[in-house]
């Protein structure tokens, strides 16, 4: 009778958690049509090969395409791109990608520098969220749990805190109201959104004027960027790994000059190469009438196109990024991914 | 630590878990070392506080106790030598000494009371934050009105050698600490709590089945009911809110502190049985009452125990009472007779009324409670000749009136804990007369308060599943033994379709406010 007792009570138990977890991958977001927050996640069924590493927010994943750069140079990328990322973000993101592969250049875009803490950023509103698309994606590792407790706002730590990462049932417990057809239709499995981590847009809005931002009272980077930046530093080196530092040409928000001059005396004191892509619009050949989908903050894939055959030759010649179009067993892989990418763009042409 | 946060869960799983695994002798002293590890989380500035009451409390029952053995020894010794009279006597010193020592021990912690509570007011709470009052600028520690009030009865019932005193310090420091009950209540006696706990605990799987069942079913009380309907309390303070709006906002925050209060309680009872520890039962379905003085045998019990044997008894018969039961007996007659019960009652309702805050309208709610129970009481020979007259009482219909009547009652009189200002109070009740606002009930107002209509559908289903409960509770008893009657499969997919709904409908979480409890605040 106890024995009897005690396998009810155990299955009972096994049966309520097969439930939860259930309950748990139906209500977290899927992100198949905000397509944005899906992008870490899918770096780790492409990571293992890639000579290039782009790590960074929406200027990198937006602007960069890494199809293009395989087709014109024979280069293999990836980005690790997500959402108004931070630098912390960004270098545990770098941290972890040395654990399943050590890149020859790793890419990091110096935008999110101007970020301090988790609690200057713009949309404080939008802080937890955008931290969720960039944490969620991560698989569990000691990266993942610094990366979040880095990022973590006040209000998260007196909420939920950790445990709302561990379980993400908790954080999103009242999704149950908001679920859509993309819910149930994602539950087990989701489709790849990206090519190699590239969002790819195709619409056009040209931009309509000048960009204005009010000056700054103080333009200094914050103690806790240079820190992260810092970090990155070494731990590239520890890795023989070459760290690119690059503005991506995006008119929006602004990058100072100010900024720029302390990058560029950063990369001067640590030996780094650092490009401002804005400089080089006119030889990239960026036509902001065409090239962009939301009127100068991001390009389009006309756009990314251009800046990847761009950057491209920057990484063969100053970076000694090498050809692997030789290498068969890549050239299958990446084959494959072509006609995906292509595909894919004809076919949001064709919608747009 | 909150204790609806995910680390009191971890942190009471951890215990739990620890609890039943160590040999049984050393469990009172992990229950110790967990309640003060409980306390300390909440802020290390407020150790000093629970210390001092421990210790006073120690200290004076020590002394009290020395000089209780002291005269049974001599009284032992001298049976044969000393009178009647001499016998008494040395006894009357005895319990003047010991009379001091309680006295000392009162006038302390009470004091301390007093001074945090008023530091919570004006102007005092102004001077606090501008440093004047630095030392003590720290907030209420918490739940000192609740393990004072518990460590001071047990001094009087030293002092009144209804129990032994406890001479392992650490022992009276679990007493006074033990932490389910720490936040809000229950206040234990010593002589039921107190054994219980330092008695060693065999391991069992229905208590403790039962006390996570209750801790599940107060969680869903306060996250899924109290805290979900606080926006709209909150949004009804607006002055703008008169006539229908405030009768809105008493009903509102009657479910409100009901899911909040008892929450809280099953919360701490139901922690505390999965322990091996039956604390006292602080609520019996308190909306059931029929007439006021139900209500207060039903609702924060514990409390009202500890204020009929600590302030009304020893009131009721003191010798200027009796004095005055004697003198009002020939002069007024049966009302003469009444009245000292009622100078006590109005001791007792001051005295809670401050206990809740110093604020007047704290004053102002036990004075209205005592009156309606005074005003009862007076006119209990009326409702006699009534019901004589017209046999309501045996129509079943009129028993569902009783209990309406006293709910609206009892929260006309509740809803002046919201309004500081008892003047805001008092205008808001006259808008009942006059102001007959009823559009708001359809007109959109009701989905302004920071509800949509989902939680409004939430919030009425949680509280017809609420008082089905209460209504099973009542007729048949305990659900939970009701359940474990039944088919496991049946109780375990309850108890999971429960948890089910607290987790996906609680109120906790990105967005939404982590709100304490309520009682934590007095």
């Amino acid at each position: 009778m106890k024995k009897k007792s005690i396998l009810i009570l155990c299955v009972s138990l096994a049966v309520c958690l097969a439930l939860l977890w259930l309950l748990q991958a139906l209500l977290m977001p899927k992100y198949m049509a905000n397509r944005e927050g899906a992008l870490i996640a899918e770096y780790y069924g492409n990571a293992g090969n890639n000579d290039v590493v782009f790590i960074g927010d929406c200027e990198v994943y937006e602007n960069f395409s890494p199809i293009t750069m395989w087709e014109e140079y024979g280069i293999t990328s990836i980005i690790r791109g997500s959402p108004q990322q931070l630098i912390w973000q960004s270098y545990y993101l770098m941290e972890e990608t040395f654990k399943y592969e050590t890149p020859k250049v790793m890419v990091f875009n110096v935008l999110s520098m101007k970020y301090d803490t988790p609690e200057s950023t713009k949309e404080q509103d939008q802080r937890e969220p955008y931290n969720r698309m960039t944490l969620d994606g991560m698989r569990w590792s000691v990266s993942k749990w610094n990366a979040i407790e880095a990022s973590m706002t006040q209000e998260e730590r007196e909420g939920l805190g950790m445990w709302g990462y561990i379980f993400p049932l908790l954080r999103y417990h009242d999704r149950w109201s908001q679920l859509e057809a993309e819910d149930f239709q994602y539950l087990f499995r989701k489709e790849q959104i990206s090519d190699n981590g590239y969002l790819m847009q195709t619409g056009v809005k040209p931009v309509m004027g000048e960009f204005t931002e009010a000056p700054l009272v103080d333009y200094t980077f914050g103690e806790n960027s240079y820190y992260y930046l810092d970090k990155m530093v070494e731990l590239c080196k520890s890795h023989g790994t070459q760290l690119v530092l690059i503005k991506a040409p995006s008119l929006s928000p602004i990058w100072w000059d100010e900024w720029d001059e302390q990058m560029e005396n950063y990369a001067q004191e640590h030996d780094l190469v650092y490009i401002n892509l804005l400089d080089s619009q006119e030889q990239i050949g960026i036509d902001w009438t065409t090239d962009t989908y939301d009127a100068g903050l991001h390009l389009n894939v006309y756009g990314a196109e251009k800046l990847s055959s761009y950057f491209g030759k920057i990484l063969t010649e100053k970076c000694g990024v090498a050809d692997r179009r030789g290498d068969p067993q890549l050239s299958a892989i990446w084959a494959e991914k072509v006609k995906i990418y292509h595909a894919r763009k004809e076919e949001m042409e064709a919608q747009s | 630590m909150q204790i609806t946060s995910f680390g009191f869960l971890l942190f009471a799983a951890l215990l739990l878990a620890v609890y039943y695994l160590i040999p049984k002798r050393a469990q009172w002293a992990l229950l110790l070392a967990a309640s003060y590890c409980f306390y300390l989380w909440a802020g290390i500035e407020y150790l000093g506080f629970i210390l001092l009451t421990t210790l006073s409390t120690y200290a004076a029952t020590m002394a009290m106790a020395a000089r209780q053995e002291k005269q049974e020894k001599f009284l032992a010794e001298n049976k044969a030598t000393i009178s009647r009279e001499e016998r008494k006597a040395y006894k009357a010193s005895v319990k003047r000494a010991n009379r001091v020592y309680l006295i000392i021990c009162l006038v302390l912690n009470f004091g301390i009371l007093a001074v945090c509570k008023a530091l919570l007011i004006e102007p005092f709470k102004t001077a606090a934050s501008a440093g004047t009052f630095s030392f003590l600028s720290l907030g209420l520690p918490l739940g000192i009105s609740f393990y004072m009030f518990q460590s001071m009865g047990y001094a009087v019932d030293v002092y009144r050698q209804t129990v032994k005193p406890e001479r392992n310090p650490f022992k009276l420091a679990l007493f006074v600490s033990f932490f389910p009950q720490l936040i809000q209540g229950p206040i234990s006696k010593f002589g039921q709590l107190a054994p219980q706990l330092y008695s060693p605990k065999k391991f069992d799987g229905k208590q403790l089945s039962f006390g996570l069942q209750r801790m599940l079913w107060g969680y869903f009380k306060k996250l899924v009911i109290a805290d979900r309907i606080a926006a709209a309390v909150f949004a009804l303070r607006g002055p703008e809110y008169t006539g229908v709006a405030f009768f809105v906002l008493t009903v509102f925050y009657a479910i409100q502190i009901y899911g909040d209060f008892t929450g809280g309680i099953d919360i701490a009872v139901g922690l505390a049985q999965a322990l091996g520890i039956k604390l006292p039962e602080n609520f019996i379905r308190p909306y059931f009452s029929k007439n006021i003085a139900e209500y207060w045998r039903r609702w924060h019990i514990s409390l009202g125990e500890w204020m009929k044997d600590y302030i009304f008894y020893p009131i009721s018969v003191s010798q200027p009472m009796l004095k005055l039961s004697k003198a009002a007996r020939k002069r007024m007659g049966n009302f003469g007779k009444r009245l000292p019960v009622y100078v006590a009652s109005v001791a007792t309702w001051l005295v809670t009324g401050i206990w809740h805050g110093l604020t007047p309208n704290f004053i102002v709610w036990g004075m209205l409670n005592c009156f309606f129970i005074v005003l009862s009481e007076e006119c209990s020979g009326l409702y006699e000749k009534f019901h004589g007259r017209f046999h309501l009482k045996e129509k079943k219909w009129y028993g569902g009136f009783e209990i309406l009547r006293m709910f609206i009652l009892m929260n006309l009189i509740r809803i002046v804990d919201l309004f500081p200002r008892v003047g805001d109070y008092f205008a808001r009740m006259g808008s009942l007369f006059t102001t007959f606002n009823f559009r708001i009930l359809w007109d959109g107002t009701m989905l302004q308060l920071g509800l949509s209509a989902l939680d409004y559908i939430i919030l009425a289903g949680g509280i017809v599943l609420i008082f089905t409960v209460s209504l099973i509770q009542e007729k048949k008893g305990s659900v939970r033994e009701l359940l474990w009657q039944k088919n496991p499969v049946l109780r375990y997919a309850l108890i999971f379709a429960l948890l089910v709904i607290v987790l996906l409908m609680g109120s906790y979480g990105f967005g939404y406010d982590a709100s304490g409890f309520i009682y934590n605040a007095f």
